[in-house]
């Protein structure tokens, strides 16, 4: 059953279309990232699932609410971290959860949540000492304090560094084997591919691809780039249609069959006694499919 | 949801921790509780501790009253205005809205928690008053001030979040506090005595707003002129009319939502320290 159902969404506000038609169906358990450039409009869609903002036409389904209208026993059930948000910095840490997490009918045990998220050590420091991204990992915490059956995830890493980036995947992979859903944003690729189920690329408020992180922009089906440099050698016969030649000698080719045309170019090379030197075969990596989606693609 | 918590539970630990908030707030505590309290020792000091001739009563016996009402609204009006308004700022509120607290419970954890530093002032302010200064303290006029003290917070409670409703910003919540308090204390007589020679628009404009009838039922508890029980149900009829207006505005206009392009750079975190 779908947690997240969405349908025609626009919203504008004043001359700025910051969504225009954007349809969503995410399932229990999924995780799902919204992926896109900044002013895509992916906070506008998260917070108009959350009820933090108002639609301006379209049907937003969210656990079976209309979240615009929701109130407490939807906030119960969801657990939100905003893009930009701050925490009362007079607090501790651990008082910060104590009293976020009082509010909810559930809760994750203070100490194991402070754990999860890699501020044991912290425990006790005011929220005012903490670095960005302890506060941002607090964040999270708080974010997961009232054991939520759907979290949203706005840019939850955006700033991190790469070990501290890991730790957030780890806490997000955490609520996955726990069955939640999690509905995240984010402006990095391998993000989304490391994290998300289904990818949405979104960019100028439209879904412009969407999928597996495997199968996006058909990048299963897409072309296979073998290349190799070529010195004092002739291409003259080889045996492939697609082949370019750069002025410095590197050859590309573009297969759809890479096993059978690396077999052949390796066939007609020792028949001739040609050295292949640099021989590589590459699969268009997420970056270019996203790059080329969200029209900043540039000839790689 | 059974196991939901109920809202006294709620209200109490949001009482709480607003306090605790405010305590660990060292500028807040300051002006909220020691400005005050300064003021009151230099007019002492300044005019001498004796009789105003026209009033009857010492200075210290005027100011104690006065400056404990001033503390109260700083308490209240200003500080609920100012936090609350940098709050927003900041994000907490939306933060917050996000969650299943109730929103009357996290504003009325607010209140409940100013008028409890309200009351410390008061009773801090009093206690050196009569302490050192030889205020007189009058049991039958006991529960007029308690009740006008009560009525005065709530009302300067209420007005507080109305100044955060409307208000764009924490600056501005700060330049509007101040700049609708500080002149009301001088024609209220919380600073300055008042006098018969006053003239008269002055008078109506003191009138017209709650504070005067805050300050001056207060400072009659603590007069030795005062016959009876001291109860101005006037006054504190007027300032529940204020109090009341001000609920229904600030609900009306309350935002949980700093506007585009407000909310200062505390709530921008830097993007550019990505390291990738
Ligand atoms: N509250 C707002 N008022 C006016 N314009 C907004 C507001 N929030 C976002 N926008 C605009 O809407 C577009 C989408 O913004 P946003 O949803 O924040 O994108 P993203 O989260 O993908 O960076 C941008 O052009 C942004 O400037
Ligand atoms: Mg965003």
């Amino acid at each position: 059953m779908a947690v997240i159902e969405v349908q025609g969404l626009v919203k504008h506000y004043g001359e700025v279309e910051a969504v225009c038609g954007v349809d969503l169906s995410i399932d229990a358990g999924e995780v799902f990232a919204l992926l896109g450039p900044n002013g895509a409009g992916k906070s506008t869609i998260v917070e108009i699932l959350e009820g933090h903002r108002a639609k301006t036409s379209g049907s937003v389904s969210v656990l079976g609410y209309d979240p615009a209208k929701a109130g407490r026993s939807y906030r119960e059930r969801i657990g939100i971290v905003l893009q930009e948000t701050a925490v009362e910095e007079q607090l501790t840490v651990k008082e910060a959860i104590d009293v976020y997490g009082s509010m909810y009918p559930k809760r994750r045990k203070t100490g194991e949540l402070i754990e999860l998220v890699g501020l044991g050590e912290k425990t006790d420091s005011r929220i005012k000492a903490l670095s960005g991204g302890q506060r941002r990992r607090l964040e999270l915490a708080l974010g997961i304090v009232g054991d939520p059956e759907l979290v949203f995830l706005d840019e939850p890493t955006t700033g991190f560094d790469p070990s501290a980036r890991r730790q957030a995947w780890s806490i997000v992979e955490n609520l996955t084997s726990l069955g939640k859903t999690v509905l995240l944003t984010t402006h990095y690729m391998d993000e989304a591919q490391y994290l998300a189920d289904r990818v949405a690329v979104i960019a100028k408020g439209q879904i412009v691809a969407e999928g597996t992180p495997d199968t996006l922009g058909g990048r299963e089906t897409a072309s296979t780039l073998i290349t190799f440099q070529m010195s004092g050698h002739s291409i003259e016969g080889l045996p492939s249609n697609e082949v370019t030649l750069s002025e410095n000698g590197r050859v590309t080719v573009r297969s759809m069959d890479p096993t059978g045309d690396l077999h052949r170019i390796t066939g007609w090379a020792i028949e001739r006694g040609v050295e292949l030197a640099g021989l590589s075969v590459t699969r268009p990596s997420l970056e270019d499919i996203y790059l080329e989606l969200i029209g900043e693609g540039t000839d790689a | 949801m059974p196991d939901r918590p109920s809202t006294f539970f709620l209200l109490w630990s949001q009482t709480k921790y607003q306090n605790k908030i405010f305590f660990r707030n060292p500028m807040a505590a300051f002006f909220t509780l020691f400005f005050p309290l300064m003021i009151f020792v230099v007019f002492s000091l300044v005019f001498g501790n004796q009789e105003i001739g026209y009033l009857g009563v010492t200075t210290a016996q005027y100011y104690a009253p006065s400056m404990a009402v001033f503390a109260a609204v700083s308490a209240t009006y200003t500080n609920l205005a100012v936090t609350t308004a940098y709050q927003r700022d900041r994000g907490i509120l939306k933060r917050v809205r996000g969650t299943p607290l109730p929103p009357a419970v996290y504003l009325g954890g607010k209140i409940i928690s100013a008028i409890m530093i309200a009351a410390m002032a008061v009773l801090i302010m009093m206690t050196i008053g009569v302490v050192f200064y030889g205020v007189q303290v009058y049991a039958s006029t006991l529960a007029s001030a308690a009740v006008t003290f009560i009525v005065g917070v709530a009302s300067f409670a209420a007005l507080g979040l109305l100044i955060a409703a409307v208000v764009s910003s924490g600056e501005s919540a700060t330049a509007v506090t101040n700049a609708t308090l500080l002149p009301l204390s001088f024609f209220s007589g919380v600073f300055i005595v008042p006098s018969d020679d006053a003239p008269a628009w002055l008078d109506a404009v003191a009138n017209f707003f709650p504070l005067k009838h805050f300050v001056e039922p207060f400072v009659a508890a603590f007069s030795p002129l005062t016959v009876g029980a001291g109860w101005d149900w006037g006054s504190l009829g007027y300032m529940v009319l204020w109090g009341v207006i001000a609920v229904v505005l600030a609900i009306r206009f309350f935002k949980w939502e700093a506007p585009v392009g407000r909310g200062g750079k505390s709530r921008r975190r830097k993007k550019d320290a990505t390291v990738t």
